[in-house]
């Protein structure tokens, strides 16, 4: 981009010097604007838990940066997400070149595909959000993913693995959790974990494992990883 | 977990060439307390699949799963003229423990399947599904993880004769005494397609309690297996 922008702004350079030099000039025709070219990618993700449901999952297509760090403390976007699976402020993100998002959740056992567009691959990348929501603030994806030299017709393949995004105390009390296992509060602002900052999922410890006062069982328990996701650049 | 994923995609460029190859496969069990029955080591197609993530199992896929029985996977594997080793450990494979396979593929077996059960666990399997074999010579490695094949509600319960499929309980408990007399932790199961397993619950009550495994000795986490296959 800043390559083209400076040729550009050296032609104009040459064109205005010409310009003085030689009033009888003929400029010539502009360039005629070529149809941007569209690249598309499939994706595919399927739930591999037992009892987690996924909050909407947000596809991300974007050049720089990164939606969560592991060691730094959460926006309070992915804090959105994480507690709440509300995921329009990471949508909503700067530095978001195009998104999607799944409709719903995705139940376990579950799979969906999405399908997301660009006109632009240099320095592509894609990042995948969603939270398990029944925990506290735990959540799943793919961190800033390079697809810009994924060429047309090639499939990667992912694990995903869970994140903490260290906003929320793991209680596992009930009212704290969103998911079908509590039905309890979402976002809040207040941060109240150990840690302000991201780190990996240390997993649910639930009622039947000696945490009497939590409201998630033995069902709600998981491993790494969590999604299977394909990435196609089918156009 | 990415750049294991990310050497399989370039072993798959590689692989195109689908001639008869010598491999030796060496399989590790990682975990802490965990046995492996028989295991089925096979070099087979590429339109043969002995799981899918997500969907149901087969009738055979949860015969290993719930018992240990590798019967019926292996003649699906013959039909389609599969190279396979069946039972390389000649009986269960410990915590730590390894064994080695070695097979000789004919021209169009290109991916390499591995299964077993996982004891003591309702129907936690062991999985490597359909690997595209590299067709450089070299030493690759793969990590595997625990599977729930979805067949069976985990109650955690070590029942005599529970292999069959559809009879509820764990077959058996190899290693440490399990249990008894545990009231069951679940009845349902709720994730019915192949998924990761969430991990043996257990409890610390040697009589009674929810569970017959022992929450010190039967948990893990992934990956449970290391395979190192040898491309020759």
């Amino acid at each position: 981009m800043k390559a083209k922008l400076a040729l550009i702004a050296m032609s104009a350079l040459l064109l205005s010097a010409c310009g003085d030099n030689d009033n009888n000039m003929v400029m010539p025709e502009p360039p005629v604007e070529p149809e941007p070219v569209e690249y598309e990618f499939a994706i595919t993700i399927t739930n591999l838990t037992h009892a987690q449901p996924m909050s909407p999952i947000a596809a991300l297509l974007h050049q720089s940066g990164h939606y969560f760090t592991v060691g730094m403390p959460a926006s309070e976007a992915l804090e959105q997400l994480a507690e709440g699976g509300n995921n329009s402020d990471i949508i909503a993100d700067e530095m978001t070149l195009a998104s999607v998002s799944t409709v719903g959740p995705l139940g376990p056992g579950a799979t969906t595909n999405l399908s997301i567009k660009t006109t632009d691959l240099s320095e592509l990348k894609l990042s995948l959000l969603t939270m398990m929501v029944n925990t506290n603030d735990g959540f799943s994806g793919l961190n800033a993913i390079d697809v810009s030299a994924l060429p047309v017709g090639e499939v990667q393949m992912y694990r995903t693995l869970a994140y903490d995004a260290g906003t929320e105390l793991n209680s596992e009390a009930a009212g704290t959790i969103p998911g079908p296992a509590d039905s309890g509060e979402g976002f809040n602002a207040e941060r109240n974990d150990n840690h302000n900052m991201v780190t990996m999922h240390s997993g649910v410890v639930g009622s039947d494992d000696g945490l009497q006062s939590s409201t998630l069982t033995s069902i709600h328990k998981f491993d790494n990883p969590l999604l299977a996701v394909t990435i196609e650049r089918v156009k | 977990m990415k750049a294991k994923i990310l050497t399989t995609l370039v072993a798959t460029c590689l692989s195109s060439a689908a001639l008869a190859q010598d491999l030796e496969v060496k399989i590790t069990n990682l975990t802490h307390g965990i046995y492996y029955t028989p295991l089925l080591v096979a070099a087979h197609n590429q339109d043969t699949a002995l799981f899918k993530l997500g969907e149901q199992a087969s009738e055979a896929l949860q015969a290993m799963a719930e018992g240990g029985d590798i019967s019926a996977l292996g003649q699906i594997l013959e039909s389609s003229n599969a190279n396979m080793v069946a039972n390389p450990a000649e009986g269960l494979l410990a915590p730590a423990g390894s064994t080695m396979a070695m097979i000789s593929t004919i021209e169009g077996n290109t991916h390499l399947s591995i299964v077993a059960m996982l004891l003591p666990t309702n129907d936690g399997f062991v999985g490597l599904n359909a690997w595209p074999i590299p067709s450089a010579a070299g030493t690759y490695e793969v990590y595997l993880n625990a599977y729930d094949a979805g067949t069976e509600a985990n109650n955690e319960l070590v029942v005599e004769g529970s292999g069959a499929p559809g009879i509820l309980g764990i077959p058996a408990s190899p290693g440490a005494a399990p249990g008894t007399q545990g009231a069951g932790v679940t009845a349902s199961e709720e994730n019915t397609m192949v998924h990761i397993h969430r991990g043996n619950l257990g409890d610390d009550e040697q009589v009674g309690g929810n569970s017959d495994l022992h929450n010190t000795v039967h948990r893990w986490l992934n990956p449970v297996a290391k395979v190192t296959i040898t491309v020759k």
